[in-house]
């Protein structure tokens, strides 16, 4: 709207009204009653069960904002889906129906028991449960588990799941997929093999000792090769799990009922108490936290927590029906080594110094929405990790900036007087514009002056994970998260420090960390069978990455969840990053 | 109307009080300057207008002198003043207190005022240069395409047309996501400035030229520049001293008109994402952040949006005065 040909004077009048309305809603915001009634309580689903229970029957709800990026178990990569697709389908082993950390555990599920190892850990093997069935009745052979796994070879059709199985099995990448094989069964994969129907051997040239973690993913899920539709299997997987599908509109809605051939007596796991099971997708997130506080709906299906303004209502008026649990993400703040002056470890400790830690805690949501203080680089979820460890004295003081000690590192690097240098960080992340502020207003004390880049969130393969153009931006702080793909040292550790990890586009070796004594730790991890062993290395991994400054971890992250006061058999699990367990949900 | 005059509303006060006093008793020989300050006189909204544009002005001058006099940096980060969980300010009306006059900002605790005073430097500089910009192309533009007519004009008016078709929002936000965040010297904050002035300035021009190149098309025909041209006088002459002193006045009003809606612009610009950056202060970019905190912090909405409001409200009044003062008989 331009001034000509309209009166000002209108206009002005118009904008008083706006004002004036501002005032007037400004007034009624907030207020309205309790009506949810009985709340299991704050926390009560952390690391205990809220509502336990096993009546069955009743529509589980689900809401959320973000589809899965498919419902095909080789190419979902979201948390959530991998949580969610256990309703239809299973794995040889996936993890023990329990809270918290003991969520953790695997436990056989498609198979007997765990693999029984031999071959210095270099051979698995799995007897199958009699008793598992596919949708249609036909039991799930060995083989169907093969061709599952064999599709993660089909990166050219079935693009953008993890591939951890596929490179450990098949690291020079020889096996073609199932869909250019030759053989007949298109079983060629020589790395499994199935004597019968039964029973699966898994021949790894060299030991993983994560293997088993890997075959717990939603990645390892049996296809049977006459269902498999490729690249529109997400619209309708074939279900071996205790639900099926039965309608699905991407990014409007999707719709479980149960599988009737599924045996409740072949699986342990899974709960499967109501009889039917839906997803609405909205797209609004403040609207989402409405409705699930409102409680039409019981669980938000992203589980990326409440916003700020859902956060407050739920809290001052439905603290019962929140929980808080720990994500097993770290928000950090990463240093480039080939943006000058993060060459030389002395600038990036300044940096670690000279950081506010507590300001940014608070722009990340302070303690319960943003998570506590980092203090290291390993996840508390992940063994070998002790979050009390705080090399950099992070926490101290209330978390305040170290300034004698930043400005004694900027001498030692050769910058008394400070540098300038630039944060990179998402555009569609508030949150991390807000952490990028707080840190560039510390920074400032010691004369450090960090300018503050938003580049396009739906780019960062090919902005900070590509390191020429990280160099050319000279982004010296880059501001992200990450969390782990399975609870272990490798599972979270080795993209982000892992030479082999740098890479011209997608990177995620931020630091460009080029280590052989890291390389060398995770060689170690990998063939050490041994739990307490393992933890030991992944103790050792995390202080050589702490020492080499290449970090400055902001929060261990947690998120304030809604469960809806219907639901019943809740708790939030480790194994999923504190999401509430899906398969074991039921309602009143 | 008289003479072409060169003194139009700059005539200072005590002339003109001087001129209203002559004209009680002698009713000619008032310039359209004096006529236009008295009639402005009378108009009481238009001087509230004024003086209250006249005050932001010096806030915005003298943002460093007035911060250091009520003690707030506009930088500082208050996070004692922040309730941790919720990320909003502790206080009651959005944490205002004596020491924060105006509360302190969501998540970080830095002080409203400081950065209300902060950001007005931002809107009216965005406001007045991209209004320069837009006169001074829109005047010789406008002037040149109204006097020589033929296929000049038809060139100009074509771009004129297409400039007011273009949807200038939507260009200058994918504009900024593709300039450097450095060049010419400039540097983050002030490459945005420079672009937002260049491009809000360079869309703006073709409302100035309209006018001007209507003015102009029936000025060039009265007998005053018909006299000029058979005496002899060269085309710059006729165009820069017979003609552009009779378009003083309509450009004037249009520049105090423009004012206001380039400091819209920059608000929602700023609110978008594609202002100046942080940490810099701005209406527009405060008002985003109070979008996430409105429901537990409706306070920190009002104070920007009421800055904003006040502004351009003061602006439109003053240029409305000035209008009817300078042409009285003039249609809205």
């Amino acid at each position: 709207m331009r001034f000509l040909g309209t009166s000002r004077r209108r206009s002005a009048a118009a904008s008083a009204l706006v004002v004036g309305a501002l005032l007037t809603t400004a007034a009624c915001g907030g207020g309205n009653s309790d009506t949810n009634g009985d709340a299991a309580g704050y926390n009560a689903a952390i690391s205990k069960v809220a509502n336990e229970s096993d009546k069955k029957g009743g529509t589980l709800k689900f809401i959320g904002v973000q589809d899965a990026d498919s419902w095909d178990p080789t190419r979902g990569y979201y948390g959530f889906a991998w949580n969610f697709m256990r309703f239809y389908t299973r794995q040889l082993v996936t993890y023990a129906p329990e809270p918290g950390k003991a969520g953790n555990e695997l436990v056989g599920d498609l198979a007997k028991s765990k693999a029984k190892i031999s071959n210095d850990g270099k051979t698995y093997t799995y007897e199958l449960k009699d008793d598992v069935t596919w949708q249609d009745g036909k039991p799930v052979t060995s083989k169907d588990i093969k061709y599952g796994i064999e599709r993660q070879w089909a990166q050219d059709v079935l693009s953008g799941g993890p591939v951890y199985l596929k490179n450990v099995l098949d690291p020079d990448d020889e096996y073609e997929g199932p869909y250019k094989d030759k053989s007949k069964d298109k079983l060629g994969l020589d790395a499994i093999k199935t004597p019968d129907d039964k029973t699966i051997v898994f021949n790894l040239p060299k030991a993983n000792s994560d293997f088993e973690s890997m075959l717990a993913m939603a990645a390892a899920s049996p296809v049977r090769q006459d269902k498999d539709t490729k690249s529109k299997y997400t619209l309708k997987p074939f279900s071996n799990g205790p639900y099926k599908f039965k309608d699905y509109s991407p990014n409007k809605k999707l719709v479980l009922v149960r599988n009737d051939e599924w045996k409740r007596s072949s699986d342990k796991v899974r709960a499967a108490l109501p009889d039917k099971v839906t997803v609405t997708l909205i797209t609004n997130p403040d609207e989402l936290d409405k409705r699930l506080i409102n409680g039409d709906y019981d669980v938000d299906l992203n589980a990326t927590g409440l916003s700020p303004a859902g956060r407050a209502a739920a809290l001052k008026q439905h603290k019962g029906n929140v929980d808080n649990p720990e994500t097993g993400f770290i928000r950090y703040g990463v240093f480039p080594q080939s943006v000058k002056p993060f060459d030389n470890i002395h600038c990036r400790k300044a940096v670690i110094y000279g950081s506010d830690h507590k300001s940014i805690q608070t722009a990340r949501g302070g303690p319960k929405a943003g998570g506590d203080i980092g203090t290291n680089m390993l996840p508390p979820v992940v063994p070998g990790s002790d979050p009390s460890w705080d090399p950099y004295g992070l926490r101290s003081n209330d978390g305040a900036a170290n300034k004698k000690k930043a400005k004694e590192e900027l001498k030692k690097c050769g910058k008394p007087n400070g540098f300038t240098t630039t944060i990179a960080v998402r555009n569609n992340k508030d949150v991390e514009v807000d952490s990028a502020e707080a840190m560039q207003a510390s920074l400032k004390k010691v004369g450090i002056k960090a300018k503050i880049d938003e580049y396009d969130g739906a780019q960062i393969a090919g902005i900070v994970g590509n390191p020429d153009v990280v160099k050319k931006k000279n982004y010296g702080i880059i501001i992200m998260g990450w969390g782990p793909d399975f609870n272990s040292a490798q599972g979270y550790g080795k993209p982000l420090w892992h030479s082999d990890y740098i890479l011209d586009n997608g990177n995620n070796n931020f630091a460009e960390i080029d280590d052989p004594k890291i390389d060398d730790a995770f060689a170690k991890f990998q063939s050490e069978l041994d739990e307490k062993k393992k933890a030991k290395i992944a103790g050792e991994l995390n202080k050589m990455v702490m020492e080499g400054a290449y970090y400055l971890p902001f929060t261990f992250e947690k998120m304030l969840t809604w469960r809806s006061s219907r639901l019943t058999n809740v708790y939030s699990t480790a194994a999923y990053s504190g999401q509430y367990d899906y398969v074991s949900l039921g309602v009143k | 109307m008289t003479a072409p005059t060169h003194d139009t509303v700059k005539a200072d006060e005590a002339e003109a009080d001087a001129a209203a006093d002559v004209a009680k008793k002698h009713v000619e020989g008032r310039s359209l300057g004096r006529i236009a300050w008295a009639r402005l006189k009378r108009d009481k909204l238009a001087l509230a207008g004024g003086v209250t544009v006249a005050v932001l002005i010096l806030v915005a001058v003298f943002a460093p002198v007035l911060t250091a006099l009520i003690g707030q940096d506009p930088n500082e980060y208050h996070q004692d003043l922040i309730d941790p969980l919720f990320g909003t300010p502790t206080g009651s009306f959005g944490g205002m207190s004596a020491d924060h006059l105006l509360g302190v900002e969501p998540v970080n605790g830095r002080d409203v005022l400081a950065r209300i005073i902060y950001g007005a430097r931002v809107s009216l500089l965005v406001g007045f240069l991209s209004a320069l910009v837009a006169v001074v192309l829109g005047t010789v533009l406008g002037i040149l395409a109204g006097y020589f007519g033929g296929w000049l004009d038809a060139l100009i008016s074509r771009v004129m047309d297409m400039l007011l078709a273009f949807p200038q929002l939507l260009f200058i936000i994918s504009l900024i996501a593709v300039v450097p965040n450095s060049m010419l010297g400039l540097e983050g904050t002030g490459v945005r400035l420079f672009v937002m002035v260049l491009v809000i300035g360079f869309f703006g021009w073709p409302y100035i030229g309209r006018i001007v190149r209507g003015q102009t098309l029936s000025l060039r025909e009265r007998e005053y520049v018909e006299a000029a041209r058979s005496l002899g006088a060269g085309k710059r002459y006729i165009l820069f001293k017979e003609l552009l002193p009779n378009l003083i006045a309509p450009i004037t009003v249009y520049t105090t008109l423009m004012i206001p809606t380039n400091i819209l612009t920059e608000a929602a610009l700023s609110f978008l994402g594609a202002g100046v950056k942080p940490p810099t202060a701005s209406w527009g970019q405060m008002l985003n952040t109070a979008v996430r905190y409105y429901d537990q912090d409706p306070m920190f909405m009002l104070v920007p949006g009421i800055a904003i409001f006040v502004t351009v409200l003061a602006f439109n009044l003053f240029g409305d005065g000035v209008r009817d003062a300078l042409d009285p008989k003039g249609t809205r």
